[in-house]
């Protein structure tokens, strides 16, 4: 009804207050305390009871579970390596949802929409978390590298050494320390910097106003459409399937992607609906909300879409050399990631589809919300059986560990995003399309 | 939808201007006169609320269209590889279901095309042998008409014909079938 309604002010100001940050602050100490207990339990070899079964595991799937990844631990197993394979699994996590908050501000100003510009400021605030992660997981690489990138091993490329690797030698020329760290930096930088361009001329169109910035926007937007086009691919190969060095599907980079996508996705539409319920974003009303279910809901069904592709051809085809990747997923290391396999499957496809189907659902916030953590924690297990098996394998499991690493990047994460909020009006008052997005209406 | 006897008789009113004719429609309406139907060139925003319409119930058409389709395929596949003449091909189990997933799902988006194509033609009385009502050829260029059933109302022709002019109507016209 967009000649009934009222268009509410459009000044609004997020405050980034004291007790969020105290909140925030006890989260990561929190956080700290339970990765502290997980490294103690872990170092003298207690919480061994996933290790006791995926001995007996392996012992049924010896030879499976001992090809590939798992001849990584060749040389023996510290237990330092599940502490980085966790940071490892959260930093790619968080990496995505940070930069799908460019991507949707790239494809959004690109296709010249109107109807999110309400919001912008939300997809806008999460890119600021990139640097961060971008140190993190440049300081993981130089100090677990060795634990968690096989192909990092210098033996694998000697021709007639003991631990030569041909199949991993071949791709050496893509797979090397010096390139691989050229390309982390490059992605970082190049991200961040289109984001900043982007994220600066927002902020000054509030000041002056004019479509000047706008124009630009859409320019800088689509340069980082095309880098991320190449580099989500990229950053996809060398982050999560290089980990399984032998292993390799050319639907990978699109299949991160897509995870990525829904996931940032879920998290906008989340942090806009906790907005609203405190009283902010007034301006966005059910029609911007059920815009986001359908959002969430074609890509959760692209996600699937994607996944079933890479797994239906691997599955058919029957080559030894790509089963062994589910495998080890679905029976390998005594079985302990077939619960994670089936969650994500159960929470990133079946939940999001049948809970969002409907108009209601999706203009119903609390049904939102309820869909979007289903797809945030359910994108983690998709993160996690990709990357824990290929790293700790049968040391794998969920203990404190796990959960304390998650409370410390989502605190920070919360803080960073809160911090961007707070610096601009929470609406963009001179957007040129913000009169269009104040009275979407479906 | 359409269901009329021959001799229904309608006043038709003609306006120039979809914002003229989405405050029209309300006005009509709290004169206590009972509108047929609305028909304009391009969709407008909120016609349907302001006419009262109730929820479609498309969705739930096109889901059990859907389900139809995906069962069948099921069924068929089930029935084929798993019951009739189960075959081993490349080592799979006989109902090796992850490999028909593709054929259900291309199923079930079959199904439920064909079903929206029905259920349109068939909501709308445009199917082959029905003749569809045509109240003003303009609406489908650059005209909004809004059609009244003077059977369905009490008021008399003359003092419609009055609310749809107050209304901001451009013409008022009748229209036999």
């Amino acid at each position: 009804m967009a000649h009934t309604h009222s268009i509410p002010s459009v000044d609004e100001q997020f405050e980034f207050t004291a007790e969020s940050k105290r909140n925030l602050t006890i989260g990561i100490v929190a956080g700290v305390v339970l990765v502290g207990i997980g490294a103690f339990l872990a170092a003298k070899g207690v919480g061994g009871h996933e290790h006791a079964a995926a001995t007996h595991g392996a012992a049924a799937h010896g030879h499976e579970a001992a090809h590939g990844a798992a001849a990584a631990e060749g040389h023996h197993y510290k237990w330092t390596t599940r502490l980085w394979a966790n940071v490892w699994v959260n930093s790619v996590y968080f990496l995505g949802a940070s930069v799908i908050g460019m991507f949707f501000i790239a494809y959004n100003y690109l296709a010249q929409a109107g109807w999110s510009a309400v919001f912008k400021r939300v997809p806008e605030a999460l890119p600021a978390f990139l640097p961060v992660i971008g140190v993190v997981m440049l300081i993981t690489f130089f100090v677990a590298g060795h634990d968690l990138f096989h192909w990092t091993h210098e033996g694998l490329y000697e021709v007639g050494g003991p631990e030569y690797d041909p199949i991993i030698a071949g791709k050496k020329g893509f797979l090397n320390t010096p390139f691989f760290v050229i390309r982390l930096v490059i992605y970082f930088v190049a991200w961040y910097w289109l984001w900043r361009v982007v994220r600066n001329y927002s902020l000054k169109e509030d000041l002056e106003g004019g479509t000047e910035y706008y124009e630009k926007s859409i320019k800088y937007g689509t340069a980082f459409l095309v880098v991320f086009a190449v580099t989500s691919s990229t950053s996809a190969w060398d982050l999560v399937m290089s980990i399984d060095t032998h292993w390799f599907s050319t639907m990978f980079g699109w299949y991160t992607l897509a995870s990525w996508h829904v996931t940032g996705l879920a998290i906008i539409t989340l942090i806009i609906v906790n907005l609203k319920e405190k009283g902010l974003l007034k301006a966005v009303n059910a029609s911007h909300l059920h815009d986001l279910g359908k959002f969430m809901f074609a890509f959760s069904i692209f996600w699937a879409y994607v996944w079933f592709a890479q797994f239906m051809l691997i599955y058919y085809a029957n080559l030894p050399e790509e089963t062994i990747y589910y495998r080890e997923r679905f029976s390998g290391y005594g079985g302990i990631y077939k619960a994670p396999f089936f969650i994500n499957l159960l929470l990133c496809f079946v939940f999001p589809f049948l809970v969002l189907m409907t108009r209601d659902a999706k203009r119903t916030p609390i049904i939102l919300k309820i869909a979007c953590w289903g797809i945030i924690v359910g994108h983690y297990f998709d993160f996690y059986t990709n990357i824990m098996p290929g790293t700790v394998g049968e040391h794998g499991g969920f203990g404190p560990i796990e959960f304390g690493m998650i409370l410390i990047f989502a605190c920070a994460f919360i803080w960073s995003v809160s911090t961007q909020l707070a610096k601009a009006n929470l609406i963009p008052k001179n957007h040129p399309m913000l009169e269009e997005s104040l009275h979407h209406d479906i | 939808m359409s269901q009329h006897n021959d001799s229904a008789k309608f006043l038709v009113g003609v306006y120039d201007d979809d914002e003229v004719v989405l405050k029209a429609v309300t006005e009509v309406k709290s004169a206590g006169v009972r509108i047929h139907e609305v028909y304009t060139p391009f969709p407008i925003h909120g016609l349907d609320v302001a006419l009262g319409h109730p929820r479609t119930r498309i969705g739930i058409a096109a889901f059990l269209f859907g389900l139809t389709g995906f069962l069948c395929m099921v069924a068929l596949t089930y029935y084929t590889m798993g019951y009739d003449w189960p075959m081993i091909i490349g080592g799979k189990d006989h109902y090796a279901y992850p490999a028909y997933i593709p054929v259900m799902f291309e199923f079930t988006v079959l199904f439920t095309a064909l079903g929206m194509v029905g259920t349109f033609l068939i909501s709308n009385g445009l199917g082959p042998t029905t003749k569809p009502l045509m109240f003003d050829l303009r609406s489908t260029d650059n005209k909004f008409v809004m059609a009244i059933d003077l059977s369905k109302n009490k008021q008399s022709e003359t003092e419609i014909a009055s609310v749809l002019r107050a209304s901001g109507a451009a013409e008022v016209n009748v229209k036999q079938f």
